[in-house]
Order: C-alpha cells, then structure tokens, then sequence
C-alpha cells in the first residue's frame, strides 16, 4: 500500500503492494453554513489503500477522520477532488460499493430491542442475502464474536463491549473486502478493547483490508500496517507506526520530574542535552536516542529530579508533537 | 483468547450478481419494518379495534341520538353515517401522524436504523419507499377495521362504499408522504408538538369532519376546500352514502394524490440530503 500526504513520497515497502481499492486525490468536503464561510472538514488529502492492509487514520476531534471514512462508506458525497472505491465513483456507483463494504460506526446503530441474530438477519436481508446463508453466517459470526451463547437475547441489556462485537459482526454479515470501523473501542473497558483487538486481528490475519479511525495510540501502533495523522482536515504525516516514530521522535524519552517550582529552572540548566526538550505542566521531557546517557549527564549537571523514566518513543510522542496538545472539545 | 473460527474467506462467490433495482431495494426495507413491527403490532391492533367501536357507540348511540332527535342533518342522513365516513378518513389522517413523526425522528436521530440501513446497499429513496409502505400497510389495517364495524354498524348503503376503504388508505398517503418529508429535516421532538396542536388538531375539528362543513363561515370554506382530509372525508362519505359522482370523486383522488405523490418527492430530496451529509 502507499498512503501520502500531498507532498509527501511514498515510503511503502514494495512487499505491501498490492492491488489499490481505495484511491483519493485531493479529496476535500466543505459544509455550507447559513450566513458564514464554508466550514472546511477535509481539505484536499491524496491516500491510497491497497488489499490487505490495515490503515488507520489518526486526528484530534475535528481534524476530518470521521467525514473521511463518510465519504469513503459513500455516505457523504465529497465536495473537490477524486474518491475511487473499487475503482467506482461514490457518486454514482454508492450501493454496488456499500454491498462490499462492513461499516463499523461510531455509535452503535443497533435494533435493541430485537435478538441479537435478529439485528444480524435483518442487515443481512438489506444484502440481499438468502434466508439459508444469512442464518449460516449469523451462527459463524456469532461464534466469531463470543456472542453465541447471547444468540436469543435481547440487545438492549448487552454490556458496551458486547454491543461493540455485535456491530463487529453485523457488519460481516455481507463478507465485506473492506471493513471500515470508526473508532471500534471508544468507551469500552480494557478487556473488551483487548477482545476487539484480537478479532481484529484476526480478520487482519485472513487478509480483510482494515480502515480504521481511533484515538488509541496503541491501537494504532498494534493493529495498522500504515497511517496519516490528520489535522485540521490535513494529512500531517503519513507511514507505518514505526517509520512516523523515527522521522518526528527520537527513540528514547527521558521523563524528569522536579519540584514544582524548580522545574523551568531545570530545564534550562539541562538545555542541550537532548534532541528536543519539553516542558509540561508536571514533568520535563527530554528526546534523546539515548535515555540512560541523558539521565547520567542531567546528574553531571547537578540536578537530581525527584524521579526519572526513560521509555522509548511512541506513536503518542508522534502524535502529540504533530497536533500539538492544544485540547480540542 | 478462545480459538474461534473466523468468518470464511472472502471471495467474489460471496456476493450476489447483478444490481437490484429500485423496486427489490424498497422491499428490502419493508422488510426490516416488518420485523422491527412483529414486536409491538398486538398493542396497536388493541387500539385499533378498541378505538372505533367506541367512536361509533359513543357517536352514534349517544350524539347521534341527540342530533337526530334534533333539526337533524340536511337529506335526513343519520348523524351515524354521517360522521363514520368522516371518522374513517381522520382515523387515517391521525394514523398517518403518528406513523409519520416519532418514528421517523426516532429511526434518523435516536435508533440510528435509517443510518445503519444506509452503511448498506440501500439508498435514502429505499429507506422512504419501504418506510412508507409499511406505515401505510398499518394504515390500511386500521381504517380496514374502522371500515369493518362501520359495515357493522349499517353506515355503508351502496356497494361501492367499500371503496371508501382505499379513499381513506390515499388519505392516509397523503399526509404521511408530507409529514415524512418534513420530520426527517428535523433535529429535534419540538416541532413535532406544534405540527399536532396546530395542524392535526385543527384539521380534525374544521375538515367536515363531525359536522357539515358548510356550517362553517363562509371564508373559512376554501380552507376547508383545501385541507386534504376534507377531500378524503367527503370522498369516504360519497362513497358509503352512494351519493359519490364521478367528476366530483376524480377531484378529491387527484387532490389527495397530488399531496402523496408529492410528498413522496419532497421526502426522497429530504431524505438524501438528511442522510447523504
């Protein structure tokens, strides 16, 4: 797959290519607002999604993600630039797209008052799909999910994560080649992520093309081959989790935590030192490739932090210095 | 982690051939609302059977008696089948209310069963289409069984009264394709309030409905001319009273039509532009 921001090259390994199914080029979405600009939620982005690949998109609230997997499910219809599925135009070809693709959304849209197999036979039917295999795929989807021993249960009293793997599982029902989830594990407890996770990966396993928006850096990190950091409607960056870290992170993070009053201070006597230094609310970071050396040398300086962590960078360090950590309700 | 089956691999086999047409995308919908309709039709059909046998006792028994003993009404009709007709036709406007409103609300803003059906090959103009004709099949049941107990009652006095049956189901439609064309715009339950209070309940009480609208002051006769349950209450009256002329009859269809016809487009634009954001 190759995936770039619009001045960027592509960086995909020539292993990871194959057959494009979702190509876009200046892909934007305006929404009119009565008596004011345009408000702008994508602002021309270029990706490419290739079979097979789990490709995430990462943002901010409000940096374009959602609108963009709308427009990919042929849900929105774009406003500039080009948007192929398939090879097909939205536009013109939205449900023969949408009988290939599972949706995942960000709420929950299921019939809560009905079973559990009901809410998978009646998505089925929208399909077109046969009674007999409907009722196949409910029981080996619903097997898929842990959600069998629920089969005749009503939906409305499932925990958050059962109701999670059972829109999973409703969105398979049609054996789609690209599974598009938004935000799959928002809200769910630690456990239930982990349960999501691995039948994610499971499906990554078989080869289901995997297009996902989260918050989760872990996620992020754990399940996608390749993703773009938007914001503010644009691509930011673009590459595989581990590529994104050593182009904007050093590979090592120093975390220092001095007494309150004594912090800037520090940081300024440790100036140098590291690659980057950031001073938070409550702690110092230092982005160095080498933590230990870091810390050895803050101490050569005189200053003893009350603790002291070296971790390694991650895709929440990338993230962070990307948006910024401005928060954005 | 438990060693599941995964779902089987994905291949072309897996999808049907062929693209569905309009028709067979519309009756995919009807579908789910068939379903979705099997948990909660016996409450409904309670209320739909408790309701007109005790419109018609309480109106016939015991108004009617009253006005009939009375000056009575012009022709010497009796009050009974005078107001049955008049009832089965705002029996379908109110259907069409209430199946138009919360549920459209409820299916674009709350149960998210408008937005999980578009995630699938079904498009906003599939989603009206199915939507309708399930609620419009309710309304046919209803006024089915109003019709039923008038029949019972002997307010029907030419055969081709039964057509009133269908004149009330197109006056159904003709409400419901406007009303559902308006709801699925909004955002919120308010307005829903207002287009009862200010709407429906005037229509019932000004259309003809309980009393000869020629009662009514003479500038309040063309906006009785153009409510269109005043079209399905004289065109349901005609027909069982056997006084219904053609000329006449064909206006009142073709009114009602307009409306439903009309409403049908408006929904289909709302529809996409509700659900194609």
């Amino acid at each position: 797959m190759r995936v770039s921001g619009r001045n960027q090259p592509s960086t995909a390994p020539a292993s990871a290519r194959g057959e494009i199914l979702i190509e876009a080029r200046g892909l934007s979405k305006h929404f009119a607002k009565k008596g004011a600009e345009p408000f702008t939620a994508v602002a021309g982005i270029d990706f490419e999604v290739r079979r097979g690949e789990v490709f995430g998109f990462l943002g901010p609230n409000g940096a374009g993600k959602s609108t963009t997997m709308r427009m990919i499910g042929c849900v929105s219809p774009s406003t500039g630039g080009s948007l192929r599925v398939f090879g097909m135009d939205p536009a013109a070809d939205g449900p023969a797209i949408r009988a290939r693709l599972g949706v995942v959304p960000q709420e929950d849209t299921l019939d809560t008052e009905m079973q559990v197999r009901d809410n998978l036979h009646v998505y089925g039917r929208y399909f077109g799909l046969p009674r007999a295999v409907i009722r196949e795929r409910t029981e080996r989807l619903l097997e898929f999910v842990q959600l069998a021993d629920r089969a005749r249960d009503k939906v409305e009293p499932l925990s958050g994560g059962m109701k999670r793997r059972l829109t999973i599982a409703r969105s398979l029902i049609n054996e789609p080649e690209i599974l598009i989830l938004d935000e799959p594990t928002t809200g769910l407890d630690p456990q239930a992520r982990h349960v999501v996770w691995d039948r994610l990966y499971r499906l990554k396993q078989r080869g289901t093309t995997l297009i996902l928006t989260t918050h989760y850096m872990d996620e992020a990190e754990q399940l996608c081959d390749r993703l773009v950091v938007m914001d503010k409607g644009r691509i930011a960056a673009e590459g595989a989790p581990h590529e994104l870290i050593a182009r904007y992170c050093t590979r090592e993070v120093l975390e220092l935590r001095f007494p309150l009053d004594e912090q800037d201070q520090s940081a300024q006597k440790a100036a140098g030192i590291a690659q980057k230094v950031e001073v938070l609310p409550d702690r110092v970071l230092m982005y160095a490739d080498d933590g230990d050396g870091a810390l050895q040398a803050v101490r050569a300086r005189g200053l003893e932090p009350l603790t002291a962590l070296v971790r390694r960078s991650t895709l929440e360090d990338v993230f962070l210095t990307l948006t910024g950590r401005t928060l954005v309700d | 982690m438990s060693t599941m089956e995964t779902p089987a691999p994905i291949g072309s086999a897996a999808h049907p051939a062929g693209r569905p047409g309009a028709a067979r995308l519309g009756y995919r919908q009807f579908r789910y609302w068939i379903t979705f309709t099997r948990r909660t039709w016996r409450s409904g059909l309670l209320s739909a059977i408790c309701g007109p046998a005790l419109y018609l006792t309480a109106m016939g028994v015991g108004l009617g008696t009253l006005v009939d003993h009375g000056n009575g009404l012009p022709g010497g009709v009796r009050y009974l089948d005078f107001v049955a007709p008049g009832v089965l036709a705002a029996t379908a406007m109110q259907n069409a209310f209430g199946l138009g409103t919360y549920p459209v609300l409820g299916s674009v803003k709350w149960f998210g069963n408008y937005r999980a059906a578009i995630n699938t090959p079904q498009r906003p103009q599939d989603v009206v289409a199915g939507h309708a004709a399930l609620s419009l099949l309710w309304c046919a049941g209803v006024t089915g069984i109003f019709f039923a107990f008038m029949s019972g009652f002997g307010t029907v006095h030419a055969g081709v009264g039964l057509l009133a049956w269908p004149a009330s189901v197109l006056t159904a439609a003709a409400f419901l394709m406007p009303i559902m064309a308006y709801v699925v715009t909004l955002e919120d339950e308010q307005k829903l309030n207002t287009l009862f209070r200010f709407v429906m309940t005037p229509l019932f009480l000004f259309s003809g409905t309980f009393f000869p609208w020629r009662q009514l002051p003479g500038w309040a006769h063309p906006i009785a001319y153009a409510t269109p349950l005043w079209h399905g209450v004289e065109l349901c009256r005609s027909l069982t009273l056997g006084t219904a002329a053609w000329a006449g009859s064909l206006v009142h269809v073709a009114y009602l039509l307009a409306f439903a016809v009309g409403g049908y487009l408006a929904a289909r634009i709302t529809y996409r532009r509700r659900l194609y954001r």
